[in-house]
């Protein structure tokens, strides 16, 4: 079990994991030797928190810096301690320890008192979704042993942490430098009669066990070992929640494709039947379907995960830079990556002076704040009561993780940020005297956006330009463009990198939209453009239209083509049965044929 | 160790690259050669010789199946990350190590000023340039190494195991900087036994390693310059 330890400086964290590890006997002869040996040398008495501080740094400066982790086991059960650093500057360390545990001791100083961080942390740990907190309330050798400092720090924390809808489950008053409560009843304090800290780690309940909880499968990658004669394709990644069997259907979000399970692959071991919650797996499926790394497969039986562009989500930030409001972020959700922008800021609380605000325009560092975000597409997520584990996203700010949050709500109704964009760009376009309908008169022929699409090699770049070749010779005004082409020119900016794929799209919808204004029959080719890439070109190319002609097999579900030509046709056929499609819908006046 | 690494790479097919620190050898820097102190021994024969075999600055050797043998490698190109096996529970430094870890041109590794991991989401977006060092087996310990070993039947190097004269290595390192541990323990599942059962609890499992006792914090020294 993954345990947290998190408190204020000097509050004594490493001193309790340092007892605790001697007292149950789980520390290395050689880490004691070591540090004993280290603290001969520099001439200074031993404590047991230099067992923890074991990187030099540390123990010059005197505070942890990163969160170091230690393995002990009590009679129960095996444990993973996770050391998180007190000190402001280290709090990106703390949450990277904190957001992996499953239960966390909080420890305050009986001197001191409810400090700062003691505040900060209990907000950290409601945020990160750590139900279970323990409070230890150290160093009651300073305060005498006496039972009103621990009753008042107990009512005071107490009060402050239901604040954060936060309930801890004890109290429990330690002297770690002495061993008093850590793994022995106190002989100090027989006014005390709940349970020593190492009783209390055995009672927390370990992370509920997801294999219950609806099936969730973040598709990681398609594997394909076309080279060696193998035809499987594989869905990848790793069972999040729930658990499958072969045979059942499921449906992959956001594209809605469904299909069945047809076998659940793993390398070098006998088949399988079924996987569950905390498997890496793969599975092949009854029929072929177009799938993208990050979509979420689910089971058809079960409630659906939430698709949407817009949520609300609790988030925070870490980054050297503000989380500010029209910048552009990568969101990672499960295992999809999209563009994302912050649309809105409800409040934030500025996590080092604890100061509420619910007028601030961004997130400085270490603010934790309610926002609004919108991503670019459509993303499959859970709200986080739901389902932990696709309820998390992290904000990556120019290759940086800068914030990580959990999403509360999802506000996807009503105009999507496309729709929105559309909008807004319908609004600004400034026309000149002439209209559309008539350029299309004089021209004899409509605008229009000729999509070919379909698999590699089907032929389909050979027809386009035939098509180009064919309506032009008949004095029409066409042109033909290859997209690839635009990676060195319109696209320059952008680089080769799959995180831009929907800015690319966006550029060819508005060059379609630019080029279809000026009356021309616009051709141009994608290879395996999916109904997403076709929607959002359709959205993009509006008020003028596009035709889409499949040329073999092809990726379109929801979608149909406007023509479809099976793989092999003749050029001259194909260029024939395009004309035939002009003419019924009208596109080229009669005369022209 | 060397002969077991060319046998499962014959065995396995495995496309296998090894580099090495020949100046050093050759000009006997080393500490068994009485010229140089531990950590400077390792920080020549594994730091140095790692970082410029990844760089490709110095020659690399790659196994050429159909001879049977090692042939210089053509490739130079640099490799932008390395995929390592530490563990957190193996040695201080290492348990403050990240999933994904980024390092510098130089590989060096700045301990205080790491991206932060939350949940199973992890920092996998580089600039150009950045070096990466993967950690998948971060919060395994020693046991659960162990069970898998047994549990895959992985094929092992007879040093970790007791061959009769109740010594076994269990951290295999450079001669003469490695000693081995009193255990009767021969096979995998005696081992596991021996792990799981507490009887080494009180001994580290790197206390065999010379290094990393130097100076009052070796191994970390040496990890910063880009050790593993």
């Amino acid at each position: 079990m993954n345990i947290v330890i998190i408190g204020h400086v000097d509050h004594g964290k490493s001193t309790v994991i340092g007892r605790l590890l001697a007292d149950t006997g789980s520390l290395p002869e050689g880490r004691l030797e070591s540090v004993k040996e280290s603290c001969r040398r520099n001439a200074k008495p031993f404590e047991y928190a230099f067992l923890l501080d074991a990187l030099k740094d540390e123990q010059s400066q005197g505070i942890t810096i990163d969160t170091a982790r230690c393995f002990f086991r009590s009679d129960f059960r095996d444990y993973i301690i996770i050391d998180a650093p007190g000190h402001i500057e280290f709090l990106k360390n703390m949450i990277t320890g904190a957001s992996r545990a499953e239960a966390a001791l909080l420890v305050i100083d009986a001197r001191e008192g409810i400090q700062e961080n003691s505040k900060r942390h209990g907000h950290m740990a409601a945020m990160l979704g750590i139900r279970q907190v323990t409070v230890l309330v150290n160093k009651m050798d300073l305060v005498d042993y006496r039972e009103e400092v621990f009753s008042d720090l107990r009512d005071e924390y107490t009060a402050y942490l239901r604040h954060l809808d936060l309930t801890p489950l004890s109290f429990i008053p330690v002297s770690a430098r002495d061993g008093e409560n850590i793994a022995e009843h106190s002989l100090r304090m027989p006014w005390y009669s709940g349970h020593t800290v190492l009783r209390q780690l055995d009672l927390f309940r370990s992370a509920e066990d997801a294999s219950g909880a609806h099936f969730r499968f973040p598709v990681q990658d398609i594997y394909k070992f076309t080279g060696s004669n193998d035809d499987r394709r594989i869905v990848a990644g790793t069972v999040l929640a729930g658990s499958i069997e072969v045979g059942e259907n499921v449906v992959f979000q956001p594209s809605g494709k469904q299909s069945v399970i047809r076998s659940v692959e793993s390398f070098n071991t006998p088949s399988k039947r079924s996987a569950g919650a905390g498997q890496a797996a793969g599975f092949t499926l009854e029929t072929q379907l177009y799938i993208r790394p990050g979509e979420i497969m689910l089971k058809v039986s079960e409630p659906s995960c939430e698709v949407g562009s817009r949520f609300r989500a609790n988030v925070f930030w870490l980054g050297r830079a503000p989380l500010v409001k029209g910048r552009e972020y990568k969101l990672k959700v499960g295992t999809a990556r999209v563009a994302v922008k912050l649309a809105e800021i409800n409040n934030t609380l500025d996590s080092s002076d604890l100061v509420f605000s619910r007028s601030k325009q961004q997130l400085d560092c270490r603010d934790v704040g309610e926002c609004i975000f919108e991503t670019v597409r459509p993303v499959a997520f859970d709200t986080v009561s739901t389902n932990e584990a696709t309820g998390r996203f992290v904000v990556v700010d120019n290759y940086e993780i800068a914030g990580g949050g959990i999403i509360l709500e999802n506000l996807s109704s009503g105009q999507t940020p496309l729709q929105r964009h559309i909008s807004e760009r319908e609004r600004h376009w400034e026309y000149g005297m002439v209209r559309l309908s008539e350029r299309e008169h004089a021209n004899g022929h409509r605008a229009k956006f000729i999509l070919f699409t379909g698999s590699r090699g089907s032929g389909k770049r050979s027809l386009a330009k035939q098509l180009e070749q064919e309506l032009f010779s008949r004095k029409l005004h066409v042109y033909y463009l290859g997209l690839a082409a635009l990676e060195h020119g319109l696209d320059a900016d952008l680089g080769y990198h799959e995180d831009h794929a929907d800015e690319r799209l966006r550029r060819i919808g508005e060059l379609a939209r630019i080029l279809t204004d000026t009356g021309l029959i616009f051709i141009a080719v994608a290879d395996d453009a999916d109904d997403y890439a076709i929607e959002v070109l359709r959205q993009l190319n509006a008020p003028n239209e596009v035709l889409v002609v499949a040329v073999g097999d092809h990726l379109l579900s929801r979608f149909s083509p406007d023509l479809q030509i099976p793989a092999g046709t003749d050029d001259s056929a194909a260029v024939e049965r395009l004309n035939g499609m002009l003419a019924t819908r009208e596109i080229i006046a009669d005369y022209h044929i | 160790m060397i002969e077991y690494r060319d046998r499962v790479a014959i065995e396995w097919n495995l496309n296998m690259i090894y580099g090495e620190n020949r100046d050093a050898i050759e000009e006997k820097r080393t500490f068994p050669d009485g010229n140089t102190d531990r950590i400077t021994c390792c920080r020549h024969l594994k730091s140095e010789a790692l970082k410029k075999t990844l760089s490709g600055q110095w020659p690399r050797f790659r196994m050429d199946h159909s001879l049977r043998k090692y042939v210089p490698d053509e490739s130079r190109t640099p490799y932008t990350g390395v995929i390592a096996g530490v563990r957190a529970d193996e040695e201080g430094s290492r348990s403050k190590e990240r999933y994904f870890s980024p390092r510098d041109s130089e590989n060096s590794w700045d301990v205080g000023d790491q991206p932060p991991e939350f949940w199973n989401q992890f920092k996998t977006d580089f600039a150009p340039g950045t070096h990466v060092r993967i950690h998948p087996l971060l919060d395994w310990t020693e046991l659960n190494v162990w069970e898998y070993i047994g549990r895959e039947n992985i094929p092992l190097v007879s040093l970790y195991f007791n061959r009769g004269n109740g010594t076994r290595y269990r951290s295999l390192g450079c001669f003469p900087c490695t000693t081995p541990i009193e255990s009767e323990a021969a096979t995998v599942s005696e081992i596991i036994a021996e792990l799981a059962d507490g009887r080494l609890s009180s001994v580290a499992e790197r206390s065999g390693r010379a290094q990393d006792r130097e100076d009052g914090g070796g191994l970390e020294t040496l990890r910063r310059d880009g050790y593993m």
